[in-house]
């Protein structure tokens, strides 16, 4: 049962092929099983977990009406609120901090009935691109033990990838949900800035970061995608717009289409077999119909750049309130208040959470603002122009989305710069505010996963989705599971 | 344009962050290779560029200035490190 | 004052929370006086991924404000982030405004006693208040307590030119300010509660042999916790300074030229100050605290250590765009403001600048019962000769405002009437408004409960004041010699005689009459 996709196992629980109970207990027993290699979630409160599934059978049997997701078990990246249950952030600073409020999109997927299954690892405050930077553990790719599931969504990723969980919550700043699904093999979409609200996501770069679905189908990733998206009055900048039915639609191929293919996605440091596999799906599209056409980015090898000034700086200040005083982490010896300050968030925070810190404070130091932060907004908005004009001539821009396939652990451990390079398809998507979706498109001689990404208009996820699902319909990638 | 071990220690404090010696020296080692990269930004042209701050055009967002129940005390202070009765403890903020 | 050997140059930095009910950024209420946090949320605490929305009445407070003080309010505004610790900022950053105030270049007419001046404002922005640390030096060691529930309430901050040249006129500003912002209901302004506070920034401009003029260094006096207090502190620290300046260099300062410590002359401008670079930054300052106990300000060493606040756009909320049709609703909203209210209380009325003032100061709804009750009683002079004293002094000693008080305007017309009718004199007039209030009764009725039988018989009143004339005779000498306030022993013979009841003016004149005759 855990092996069938989302819209499966629904119809399981319609038909009464299964319970919500025994749904959840499959999946608590593949946890057992799976987590001493994997090390996916960082929280799963068994007890919770049968209790809310029992109440949604209890429900169903009482013939009241259920949400779209009743009795479907979905893992949550714990950077998300749920309310007096831990939030760590995989972070020693909120080690023991429990919020009093859920965030919005965990109050959606309890509305929708869904079975909250546990919090899932990601590098500490969503920053990073291979999952080690958790202070607590290190998730490793189902596809590869030795190997990242990439980051910082990567617990997610890996969770949906092993069938541990059928649907999962992930967020994306800088491709943190794109990576991970590419090199985890499974679908992942980061929706337009303000399409899905961040109350209660414990923010890392304010401007960039949103919450999406991880899923092992395009139509998965549609159907938590609908239940997440749409107008909440407590974050300002999520806008007032209905919300398609995406579920309804994604069946639909997009006709005719125009496929958007940039010169600056195949750029030096692209893996030979990513790219080959990337090649060859834009030879899928053609043979669907679809018009290949060039398009420009020219900005786009400044992306790298011009988002560890932006998301560092906005790090920078969104991470100061952890100090010690009114939550989190404090030292436990100190000489004064500022010697407290300095204690706790120096034993709180991990290397790389320090260094966005240190990077973030500095672009925005007084002499170095303009040089740095106001550059970096400026470069910005000419690489959304970029995709602006891309977009006045197709529908989707298709590419990699990431240079290479999972990498080792520890292999760019020492190297942040390298690291963030792995982020240089999927940033620009951010930047511009725009969606994007990475979606399997083969796997290496070596049996790893490859993603191509789909990017779109603001607001255009339907039309993504229904893209995506044409070449999904059309390949069998997203059929293979990892073996473990 | 260089960061200095000073400049580090500077950075550091601005940031509120102990860090110890090993980590400073990395971090003026990893910063500066980072500048390094991010300097490519000076090549762009962005004479009369409006800066981006926010990927949405969006203005004039409000709510109505109508009370909202406010935490219960217990649980406004849960998480305190330092809970002294209803206040939230700190080490003397006069220096 | 104008004897000073120095010139005084005073900006003010004025914070006011505004009347809302709610927090600028959550739905927190704001009142006063809430057990300790009590009145916080996730919001803000500034616990993770909680997001501010803007209080849409706090920015239209706002409006009104700026406009109300002749700004310029600009079509873009947007929040920045102001970043530094601090235990009762729990973000650790302030969301306010920084290169984009949403208004700019205004002015306030203040009328302090040296004559009508014009204090120029730079600008006027909107910011979030911080909590309150509550200091505790009795552990040993120290700690403080922190209290979040004035966390984000809504802060206007009105920032001054230097255009104060005396303590009186920044007194007189505050003043001002405090009768506009309370009038428009934007802020009740109660110095005591901190929804009025005040920082002056101050130095003195000491004139040298070639004409020119040398500047102190610049001191930001906090601190000021009442109208009072902020005169009296700015005429120390003005003080303060000069004698600084005398102890260091001595009466013979010129001979040495330039002094070395005020080589720099110091730009005396608001706090903010364009750098080379275009990019605003906060010149550093040193700061003094008022010492209202003991008189004194403390001066605190100038901080080696140059705040860096690393301004940013907020990215959680978004900008604001005000267009005509906003600002004209705005205008219109106001009202007639107090200078205008004094130039047509002066025109119409005749009334002096002074007495025009006083009224306009008590706020709108005194205007009002003041213009209505000239309209009552036919005379705009006796209606503000009793409103400005004995009414004053009455809502004065049982803390009430012109809304709670007892008279009608009718009532006091009345009497105002009825006094001038019988001549009552001043002090049985009183006597009569006492026993109104008392009873509640009408002129009429009272006068009538009180006895006062008013002698107005011109041959009774005759017969009484030559007696007195008679009685007198030093007076009526003194008086012949030309002393005319002679007349007013006889007079006061006559008053106990009628036991204060003739009739004013009848008594004024048959006086006058038998003392040319006597
Ligand atoms: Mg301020
Ligand atoms: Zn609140």
């Amino acid at each position: 049962m855990i092996h069938l996709t989302a819209h499966e196992q629904l119809a399981a629980l319609r038909t009464g092929a299964t319970t919500a109970e025994a749904l959840a207990q499959q999946h608590l027993d593949a946890i057992r099983r799976l987590e001493p290699k994997l090390q996916a979630f960082l929280h799963v409160d068994e007890t919770t977990v049968l209790e809310q599934a029992r109440s949604v059978d209890a429900k169903r049997q009482r013939g009241e009406p259920l949400g779209a997701l009743a009795g479907l078990p979905v893992a949550i990246k714990d950077v998300l609120c749920t309310a007096g249950r831990p939030t760590t952030c995989g972070s020693k600073m909120l080690q023991h901090f429990k919020p009093p409020y859920d965030a919005h999109v965990v109050e959606r997927l309890r509305q929708a009935d869904a079975v909250l299954l546990g919090k899932t690892n990601l590098d500490e405050f969503a920053m990073g691109s291979s999952t080690e930077n958790s202070a607590y553990q290190v998730t490793r790719n189902p596809w590869d033990l030795e190997r990242i599931p990439g980051g910082s969504s990567g617990g997610s990723a890996a969770a949906v990838a092993a069938c541990e969980a059928p649907l999962a919550l992930g967020t994306d700043t800088g491709g943190s949900i794109r990576q991970p699904a590419a090199l985890c093999g499974v679908v992942g979409l980061k929706p337009t800035y303000g399409r899905v609200s961040r109350f209660g996501l414990v923010a890392y770069g304010s401007s960039l970061d949103q919450i999406g679905p991880f899923a092992r189908t395009v139509a998965d990733a549609a159907l938590l995608l609908e239940v997440i998206a749409g107008h909440d009055r407590r974050d300002t900048t999520c806008v007032e717009r209905p919300v398609p039915a995406y579920t309804q639609t994604v069946e639909q191929p997009v006709a005719p289409l125009t496929v958007g293919v940039a010169q600056e996605h195949f750029a030096a440091g692209l893996d030979a077999e990513v790219e080959q596999s990337v090649r060859e799906a834009l030879k899928v599209y053609q043979q669907l119909g679809a018009t290949i056409k060039d398009v420009s980015l020219p900005h786009s090898q400044y992306a790298v750049a011009t988002y560890y000034l932006v998301a560092t700086a906005e790090a920078s200040s969104n991470l100061a309130r952890y100090d010690g005083v009114h939550y989190g982490h404090r030292a436990a010896k100190f000489d004064n208040l500022i010697d407290m300050y300095c204690k706790s968030r120096g034993e709180g925070f991990g290397a790389e959470v320090k260094r966005r810190i240190m990077l973030g404070t500095y672009a925005l130091s007084s002499g170095y603002y303009d040089a740095y932060y106001l550059k970096a907004l400026k470069v910005r908005r000419l690489i959304k122009d970029d995709f602006d004009r891309a977009f006045a001539g197709c529908d989707v821009v298709l590419g990699p989305t990431s240079p290479t396939p999972a990498f080792k652990i520890g292999e760019k451990a020492d190297d942040p710069l390298t690291m963030y390079l792995s982020d240089i398809y999927t940033i620009g998507g951010n930047l511009a505010g725009i969606t994007g979706i990475s979606i399997p498109c083969g796997f290496t001689r070596s049996g790893l996963p490859i993603g191509m990404q789909l990017q779109a208009p603001p607001f255009e996820e339907e039309k993504l989705l229904r893209v995506a699902r044409m070449y999904e319909r059309a390949t069998d990638w997203h059929t293979r599971r990892p073996l473990p | 344009m260089s960061l200095t071990a000073d400049d580090v220690q500077w950075v550091a404090h601005l940031a509120r962050l102990e860090l110890s010696a090993a980590e400073r020296a990395a971090l003026a080692r990893q910063l500066n290779g980072i500048l390094d990269y991010v300097r490519q930004l000076e090549a762009v042209p962005t004479e009369g560029i409006e800066p981006l701050a926010h990927p949405l055009p969006l203005h004039n967002v409000f709510r109505e200035d109508e009370p909202s129940p406010s935490l219960p005390v217990s649980q406004a202070l849960a998480n305190a490190p330092d809970r002294q009765g209803d206040f939230y403890g700190v080490p003397a903020v006069l220096d | 004052m104008a004897d000073l050997p120095y010139r005084i140059v005073i900006g003010l930095e004025v914070h006011v929370q505004l009347l809302t009910r709610t927090k600028l950024f959550c739905g927190c209420r704001t009142d006063f006086g809430q057990p300790p946090n009590s009145a916080t949320c996730p919001v803000c605490i500034g616990m993770p991924g909680v997001l501010p929305v803007m209080n849409r009445r706090a920015f239209d407070l706002a409006l009104k404000a700026a406009t109300a003080l002749n700004c310029e309010l600009v079509s873009f505004t947007k929040w920045d982030r102001k970043n530094y610790y601090y235990p009762d900022l729990p973000k650790n950053y302030q969301i306010s405004q920084y290169d984009l105030p949403f208004s700019k270049d205004g002015w306030l007419d203040i009328q302090p006693a040296g004559g009508p001046r014009r204090i120029g404002i730079i600008r006027v922005h909107l910011e979030e208040d911080a909590g309150k640390s509550l200091h505790d030096e009795s552990g040993g060691g120290g700690s403080s307590r922190v209290d979040l529930n004035r966390t984000g309430t809504p802060l206007l901050e009105i920032v001054s030119q230097p255009d104060m040249a005396a303590p009186e006129e920044a007194r007189a500003y505050v003043e001002e300010l405090r009768l506009l912002l309370r009038e428009l209901e934007i802020s009740d302004c109660e110095m005591q509660e901190g929804s009025l506070r005040c920082d002056a920034n101050v130095n003195i401009h000491i004139p040298q042999s070639d004409g020119s003029f040398l500047a102190t260094p610049l001191i930001e006096v906090k601190n000021l916790n009442s109208i009072r207090g902020i005169e009296r502190a700015l005429k120390y620290e003005a003080d303060r300074q000069y004698d600084e300046f005398q102890k260091k260099f001595g009466k013979d300062w010129r001979a040495q030229g330039q002094p070395k410590a005020f080589e720099r002359l110091h730009r005396v401008v608001d706090k903010i100050e364009e750098a080379k670079d275009g990019r605003w930054k906060e010149v550093a300052k040193a700061t003094a605290g008022w010492d209202d106990a003991r008189g004194v300000t403390n001066v605190q060493r100038r901080k080696e250590e140059a705040a860096d606040y690393r301004y940013f756009p907020e990215p959680d909320l978004v900008p604001v765009l005000v267009d005509d049709d906003w600002r004209a609703q705005v205008r219109e909203g106001l009202g007639e403001l107090p200078a205008a209210q004094r130039g047509r209380l002066q025109a119409q009325y005749g009334l002096a600048p002074y007495d025009a003032g006083v009224l306009a100061a008590q706020g709108r709804a005194f205007v009002a019962y003041f213009e209505a009750l000239a309209k009552d009683c036919d005379d705009a002079n006796e209606a503000k000769n009793w409103l400005t004293n004995d009414v004053l002094q009455t809502l004065h000693e049982r803390k009430l405002g012109i809304r709670e008080f007892a008279l009608t305007t009718a009532a006091l017309a009345e009497l105002i009437r009825e006094v001038k009718a019988t001549g009552l004199n001043k002090q049985r007039a009183r006597e009569v408004y006492a026993e109104m209030l008392a009873s509640g009764t009408t002129a009429k009725q009272a006068v009538g409960k009180l006895g006062i039988q008013v002698v107005a018989d011109e041959g009774q009143l005759l017969a009484i004041i030559r007696k007195a004339i008679e009685a007198n005779p030093k007076a009526v000498a003194d008086f012949k010699k030309g002393k005319v306030k002679a007349a007013d022993a006889i007079k006061g013979a006559v008053m106990r005689e009628t036991k204060g009841q003739a009739k004013a003016e009848l008594l004024q004149q048959l006086l006058m009459q038998e003392l040319q005759k006597a």
